[in-house]
């Protein structure tokens, strides 16, 4: 009787103990499924989701309470990848593809602040105290956080222009092409 | 010479006896000239005049803005009247910067272009290309890739073969054809002229048998010339893609996503070959090019030598006008030519013909439901699977098509012109191409922008700890002040 | 007319294909071969030709008006004529009007409209048809008659013929008679080696030609093979599924046949009865639903052929085209995607060809 039980308390033991440190050392420091669908997102910490940053939204996404078609600036693209890795159905029909858009000074009505460089999470707007401000268009990718601290309304946010080389031709309409 | 199978193709009616007989014709000095600063592939050229210039004939307007990019001059001496956004020979009808020379009527050559090379052939190989650099040549066949760039893939590459694209498979387009019959002799100069840059030891000149008169007048004019052979190849449309002509030449395939150079061989038009010969035997910078005006609805067909910066609708008006209505204004030839947005466009060094097409002509159907008959897959020269790809792209699924090779696709439009159902099956293709670069672009610009934010991420990290580090050493600083008694050196340091 | 600007990318140019040209050439190509059965069977297969093809017609226009498309564009483009007509053929001349109607709702309704409609359609319509037929009312399916050929002696009137396909007191066995294959399939399950009782079916010429009992399909075999050649030299069909599957149909049949004739049916006894040619010319190449590349072509002819054989030889069905053609159909899909042509510049494995070799 003894035996037995004693037998069985060791083994209990020492399983407990191998279970124990092999959830120690085995143990996953962070939620992967939240740095993957970090990795997927932009990465330019805009805010535009309503999160702080892209971390704090792939957080959001992991638990799976916010749905995929926040990110802006990412676009469609971006939404069809967060859909596939987590297995959810997006309506891409629904969003409406926003052009790109960047920020443009106003030169004349720019005092040389300096809260819109602050700002910008891409160094794209260079400028010195009391003078003018310029945005790196290359650099910017359209947040609009600047435009919604200029305090005197220098910044508007255009539309990227087309050009000859990133023109391609649209989808062939229904009526052009049978469905 | 032997010759080798490609795969697929078509036979189109090709309609080329409509301006086969018609020599070629100058067509007088217009009003204005619009030379617009993108007219090739790369970046586009900067202008280097502006308002009120006066420029002479030959005389650069823009300089090569890049590697890949070409120069311009001006194609008669005149004024400059503006330089200002106006529509391009484009599908899109963007607007782009172009430069408006009002012509004085003198076409006056330019005092100081450089001197001809008397002998190129001991010429240092660079100096001819970059006399083709600054005479502005592109490819003259309608890809307006900048010629002194390919000239240079003999640089990296070891060159067995310059061959010269004279198969015009295009129906209708008969400028080439024209250009070898009249100018066989500068064009066989300027192709030796241009093996030599290269340093690739055989010229092979490729024309389609439906040209004797071609054939025979190259064969003339390259029989004192060993290194140069002139063959006529089969009429199969496409035999004038750069690499199908290769295939059909040298019995090799081009591996996908390399260059023919990769394979010793390096293509260039006939046109192309011509305009070297003048920019080295003469020092003039391309300014003109023969262009096939052609198509049902104009009045009379003509191949006509037109000043670049000529606009579309004065070409069509030297021609007698339209006969009728066209259904479609094509810039090229039918299968692979863009329809133009409108005919107040510019003449640009890769436009190869202007065609006016009837409905007849352009046989446009609204399509019916594929009915798989499998034609498209066994005329594609890509042996690719266009009615597969069709449906992916059709369901918006454009990595299938990616993966089913549409990027391997090169629009030729031998589907699309075979298709029972009328499928615009290019269209789809063209469409896929076009949003699977522009992903990319974006994808590569997100990344640009994600190593923005993320050093700029670091940098207001390491400003605030460092700010945070002073802010403690200052803190410490001063406690051990108030701890310890002033010394004489704190004092005078005071 | 307008001057339309970019709306549309090339070509600008268009050869002079349609759907319905290519339909209705088909149609011209069989044309001879079905005046000649419809003669050699009379009035009773002209009535069933016409409510099939009839019946065809109906349902196509009504599945269409339904799905909400254009039905005289659907039926102009000539693809439910072939259906209908080819089902037509391949029933026994005599059955029931019925029989065709039935036919006609499962190929064009179920088969070709329940999957989308024109070119969506995954199985052969007439052959869904006339297999549903086929195993729904045996007796009616494998009531054939002998050949009667019209204004013949002995060839029934047209009242009477009324009477044969709209009538209802029809004696099957007054007019029943087995088929070659059919007959020599009996015969065997009888105990009656096949080289004894091949012997006793009509001869070659009469099996080229026809006269013999059999669906109006089976008959004139020359000029089913003259409608064959036509559509290869317009370009329609090409030589690869008629090629493979005959050749393989053969093959099948010699070989067996000379290691034991009385058991096995010779070669080219399996290529002239049972509508080989037809199959072969007009059913297996329908366009739907068989594989778009040549490789996959010549899988799927060389499946034809040998599913044919198996069935015929080995199956409850004395005639197995039919069940071949279906079961291939059903692979097509597979065949389209690991049988394609090699990408220009790249190894059948997708990869870029190396840059040094010639391969």
């Amino acid at each position: 009787m003894l035996l037995d039980v004693g037998s069985l308390a060791v083994m209990g033991v020492t399983l407990g103990a191998v279970l124990g440190t092999a959830a120690k050392l085995l143990a996953v420091p962070n939620n992967p499924l939240e740095e993957e669908l970090q990795a997927l997102l932009p990465g330019s910490q805009c805010g535009q989701c309503g999160f702080v940053g892209c971390a704090q939204y792939a957080a959001a996404l992991a638990k799976g309470d916010t749905p995929v078609t926040l990110c802006a600036p990412g676009g469609k693209a971006t939404i069809e990848v967060l859909a596939k890795r987590l297995g959810v159905s997006a309506d891409t029909d629904g969003h409406e593809e926003q052009a790109p858009q960047h920020a443009h000074i106003k030169e004349d009505l720019c005092i040389g602040c300096l809260r819109c460089v602050q700002e910008c999470s891409t160094d794209a707007i260079v400028g010195a105290n009391k003078q003018l401000h310029t945005i790196i268009v290359d650099q910017c990718h359209g947040c609009a956080k600047c435009f919604k601290v200029c305090p005197t309304e220098a910044i508007e946010m255009c539309t990227v222009p087309v050009t000859l080389s990133a023109w391609h031709w649209g989808k062939p309409r229904a009526d052009q092409a049978h469905h | 010479m032997r010759l080798f199978p490609v795969r697929g193709g078509i036979h189109p009616d090709y309609r080329k006896e409509r301006t086969s007989e018609s020599a070629i014709v100058a067509l007088p000095l217009p009003a204005a000239l619009y030379i617009p600063l993108q007219q090739h592939i790369g970046a586009a050229s900067e202008a280097v005049v502006a308002v009120g210039d006066v420029v002479k004939k030959g005389q650069i307007v823009a300089r090569s803005g890049g590697v890949v990019s070409a120069a311009s001059h001006a194609p008669t001496s005149g004024r400059v009247a503006a330089v200002t956004d106006f529509t391009a020979p484009h599908p899109s009808g963007l607007p782009q910067p172009t430069i408006v020379i009002e012509p004085d009527g003198r076409d006056e050559w330019a005092a100081d272009l450089p001197p001809g090379i008397d002998d190129p052939f001991a010429a240092d190989p660079k100096a001819i290309r970059d006399r083709v650099a600054a005479s502005g040549i592109v490819g003259m066949g309608g890809a307006a890739f900048p010629s002194a760039v390919k000239l240079n893939l003999g640089t990296q590459h070891k060159l067995e073969t310059l061959l010269i694209n004279g198969a015009e498979c295009e129906p209708y387009l008969t400028c080439d054809d024209r250009l070898m019959r009249e100018f066989a002799a500068e064009v066989v100069d300027g192709a030796r002229v241009m093996a030599h840059a290269l340093g690739a030891p055989r010229v092979v000149v490729g024309i389609e048998t439906n040209k004797p008169q071609a054939i025979e007048a190259m064969t003339r004019a390259a029989a004192a010339f060993p290194d140069v052979t002139v063959v006529g190849v089969p009429v199969q449309y496409p035999m004038g893609s750069e690499r199908h002509l290769t295939q059909a030449i040298t019995g090799r395939e081009t591996p996908a996503r390399k260059l023919t150079a990769d394979l010793g061989v390096v293509v260039h038009n006939v046109a192309t070959a011509r305009a070297v010969h003048h920019a080295v035997r003469f020092g003039r910078p391309l300014v003109r090019r023969v262009v096939t005006v052609s198509g049902g609805a104009i009045a009379r067909p003509a191949n006509v030598e037109a000043p670049l910066g000529t606009l579309v609708s004065e070409l069509v008006a030297f021609c007698g006008g339209f006969s009728q209505p066209p259904r479609r204004v094509v810039n090229g030839g039918p299968m692979m030519g863009q329809p133009l947005p409108s005919l107040e466009v510019p003449v640009v060094k890769g436009m190869s013909g202007i065609l006016a097409l009837t409905l007849d002509e352009t046989d446009e159907k609204p399509s019916q439901p594929c009915i798989r008959c499998g034609s498209c897959v066994t005329i594609c020269p890509c042996g690719l699977v266009p009615v597969e790809m069709a449906a992916f792209i059709r369901h918006d699924n454009l990595d299938g098509a990616a993966k089913s090779g549409v990027m391997d696709c090169v629009s030729c439009g031998s589907c699309s012109y075979i298709c029972p159902s009328h499928i615009p099956l290019v269209h789809f293709f063209n469409y896929a191409k076009g949003a699977l670069n522009a992903k990319d672009r974006e994808r590569r610009h997100l990344d640009q922008i994600k190593a923005l934010a993320e050093s700029h991420a670091l940098r207001v990290e390491k400003q605030a700890a460092a700010k945070k580090a002073a802010a403690a050493a200052a803190a410490a600083a001063r406690a051990q002040a108030a701890a310890a008694p002033l010394t004489d050196d704190d004092k005078a340091n005071a | 007319m307008t001057t339309a600007y970019n709306d549309r990318a090339g070509p600008f140019t268009h050869a002079p294909t349609s759907v319905s040209k290519t339909m209705f050439t088909v149609l011209a190509a069989l044309t001879p071969a079905t005046l000649f059965n419809l003669w050699m069977f009379g009035w009773p297969a002209i009535f069933l030709f016409l409510v099939t093809v009839g019946s065809c017609v109906a349902l196509e226009f009504l599945c269409v008006r339904i799905a909400g498309g254009s039905p005289e564009g659907a039926i102009g483009d000539g693809s439910v004529l072939i259906t209908g007509w080819l089902l037509a053929v391949s029933l026994p001349p005599w059955a029931p009007w019925w029989v065709g109607v039935v036919a006609a709702v499962f190929a064009v309704a179920l088969a070709k409209h329940a999957f989308g409609g024109l070119g969506q359609n995954v199985f052969n319509p007439a052959m869904v048809g006339r297999v549903v037929v086929l195993v729904s009312f045996p007796v009616q399916m494998t009531a054939w008659v002998a050949p009667r050929p019209l204004f013949s002696a002995g060839a029934p009137g047209f009242v009477e013929s009324l009477g044969t396909t709209f009538g209802r007191n029809v004696s099957l066995d007054s007019i029943s008679a087995a088929s070659p294959l059919g007959f020599v399939k009996t015969e065997l399950a009888r105990g009656i080696p096949v080289d004894q009782s091949i012997v006793n079916v009509p001869g070659l010429a009469d099996l080229l030609l026809g006269f013999h009992p059999g669906s109006m399909g089976e008959a004139s075999v020359p000029l089913v093979l003259a409608g064959g050649l036509y559509l290869m030299w317009k370009r329609i069909i090409s030589w690869h599924i008629p090629v493979s599957l005959l050749g393989t149909l053969f093959l099948m049949g010699t070989l067996f046949h000379a290691v034991d004739p009385a058991r096995y049916a010779g070669g080219l006894f399996h290529l002239i009865t049972g509508a080989s040619f037809l199959g072969a010319f007009f059913i297996a190449t329908d366009y739907v639903t068989s594989p778009v590349s040549k490789q996959g072509q010549i899988v799927f002819g060389i499946g034809i052929g040998l599913l044919t054989w198996i069935i015929r030889t080995y199956a409850g069905y004395p005639e197995g085209m039919a069940f071949a053609v279906l079961l291939m159909n059903a692979l097509t899909p597979i065949l389209d995607q690991h049988f394609r042509p090699r990408v220009f510049g790249r190894t059948r494995k997708g990869q870029p060809l190396p840059v040094k070799g010639d391969q």
